[in-house]
């Protein structure tokens, strides 16, 4: 499932469910068979090959955020710091084709190394991070979770209230640059939420994300100056999208034995 | 210990009063008034700059060290170890921004020009010139990922100057012991973020106008004593 590509088309990250069906094992490996890779060793005078990541838009316009994430937010956080991630990340990898063939699921955690990250990780990361951020939220959203996801966020947290409250905790008790997330931890077969430092994602430890809230000053100063607590209480009262959690869940039960309750797609 | 060095340390401006034998610490004035740094950093960035981000640091700094005293006079050991994060957070933050008011001048006052005496020199001797040196510090910080500080310092035991960064509100100190900090820059977003939104590289470009080398080439004459 390469994602190599030559034209105008654009191969971007995945969409609002993460990928897990490749089995992930060893981060170490190259992300192309042997065979590709001796197709990739073209004799000289053939033409280049790039690979490249495109920038995906929010399912959303840019303004339907108003008023609790301003147009001019949007499109100078989608816009200037999402669209540089990716273009980075392109220049990046025009100059190391061992990453070709990745999707960018993989991508992260071949770059994340282990915990000794490669040039190419921030980059790689952000991207990931910034699409699946805009597909976690929605206009009209927030207020609260139904069936399967309230009920699983019942049996972890005890309640939605506490599980607001610990992630609002998280979000305000961050130090510096860093993004909050609720997942769904494989290991442990229940949810949680973590707080990780700048590029970090829950995928580099093989968890599954199920929302993420970006706390970047950029993603929130234009709109609410340095009112942390404001910007985060917004996110949860209008714009997280359950619905979107809901289909998240919904795969992840495909891969983590969750027992009961059982997640219905609505 | 390490705080009382930082409570006894002079010629910062922290302002601090007694409670509780615990001595507590206020925001500095600034030494400008918040417009008159424009256009390099609006008015607006300098007051919010420093009327809630500087003042929130030293508030959580107060509470975290009471909540320290507590703490030790408890013997509890594991409170005591919980609270360093939040202790190097918010005093480090504390302890930049303290230096980054004093490193910031406006024009008519002498924000922008070049350092002279030893400091001119001794710029001129480790890097060549002013500008490779403004050069620098402005490739580190503008490669500088997520939140953090860009700093010219003197290694007072190497007696050699050096550019560092920091991450978060990590002093300078914490790169190295005998290292003074000279000019910080600070690269977190709020700094800059209302007035250059993603450009980090311009507003990198215009701080150098307002940067008070004369503050500089004090601390370093003191230092290098």
């Amino acid at each position: 499932m390469g994602s190599c590509c030559y034209g105008a088309f654009s191969a971007s990250s995945h969409l609002s469910v993460t990928d897990f069906s490749r089995g992930f094992k060893s981060p170490k490996l190259p992300c192309l068979s042997k065979r590709q890779e001796r197709w990739f060793a073209r004799p000289q005078g053939a033409p280049k090959i790039s690979a490249y990541y495109g920038l995906r838009t929010p399912p959303y316009k840019l303004d339907a955020l108003e008023p609790h994430m301003s147009r001019r937010t949007l499109e100078t956080h989608w816009g200037g710091h999402h669209r540089n991630y990716v273009e980075g990340l392109n220049k990046q990898l025009e100059k190391n084709q061992l990453l070709y063939g990745c999707t960018l699921d993989e991508l992260v955690k071949v770059t994340y190394n282990n915990g000794n990250p490669s040039p190419e990780f921030n980059n790689a990361a952000q991207v990931w991070n910034h699409d699946f951020f805009w597909e976690s939220m929605q206009p009209g959203g927030g207020s609260m979770p139904i069936l399967g996801v309230l009920q699983q966020i019942e049996k972890d947290f005890g309640s939605f209230t506490n599980f607001r409250e610990k992630f609002v905790e998280a979000a305000l008790t961050l130090f510096g640059s860093g993004w909050v997330w609720l997942v769904l931890k494989r290991e442990e077969r229940r949810l949680a939420v973590i707080k990780t430092s700048n590029a970090i994602c829950p995928l580099v430890w093989d968890d599954i994300p199920i929302i993420s809230l970006d706390m970047w000053e950029h993603a929130y100063y234009l709109d609410y100056k340095n009112d942390k607590g404001k910007y985060v209480n917004v996110f949860m009262n209008h714009l997280v999208s359950w619905n979107v959690a809901m289909a998240r869940m919904a795969r992840a039960e495909a891969f983590v034995n969750l027992g009961e309750p059982k997640i219905p797609i609505a | 210990m390490a705080l009382r060095s930082v409570l006894s340390r002079k010629g910062l401006g922290l302002g601090f009063a007694q409670l509780r034998g615990l001595q507590t610490f206020s925001l500095p004035d600034l030494p400008y008034a918040y417009g008159a740094l424009e256009p390099a950093i609006s008015g607006e960035i300098m007051q919010l700059h420093h009327q809630k981000h500087h003042q929130a640091y030293i508030t959580n700094y107060n509470k975290a060290l009471e909540q320290l005293q507590d703490a030790v006079a408890k013997g509890d050991s594991a409170a005591v170890v919980k609270l360093q994060s939040a202790i190097k957070f918010n005093g480090g933050g504390h302890i930049n921004h303290s230096i980054f008011w004093k490193n910031l001048t406006p024009v008519h006052e002498g924000g922008g020009e070049p350092p002279k005496g030893s400091l001119g020199w001794a710029i001129d001797t480790h890097f060549g010139s002013l500008e490779t040196l403004v050069q620098k510090i402005n490739s580190e910080a503008a490669a500088l990922q997520g939140s953090g500080w860009v700093w010219l310092g003197l290694d007072k035991e190497l007696k050699k100057l050096v550019v560092e960064t920091t991450a978060n509100q990590d002093p300078l100190v914490t790169k190295g012991p005998n290292l003074v900090p000279l000019l910080g820059i600070d690269v977190w977003e709020h700094a800059y973020y209302l007035q250059y939104k993603n450009v980090r590289p311009d507003y990198l470009k215009n701080i150098w106008k307002v940067i008070n080398w004369h503050y500089a080439n004090e601390v370093y004459e003191k230092e290098s004593e």
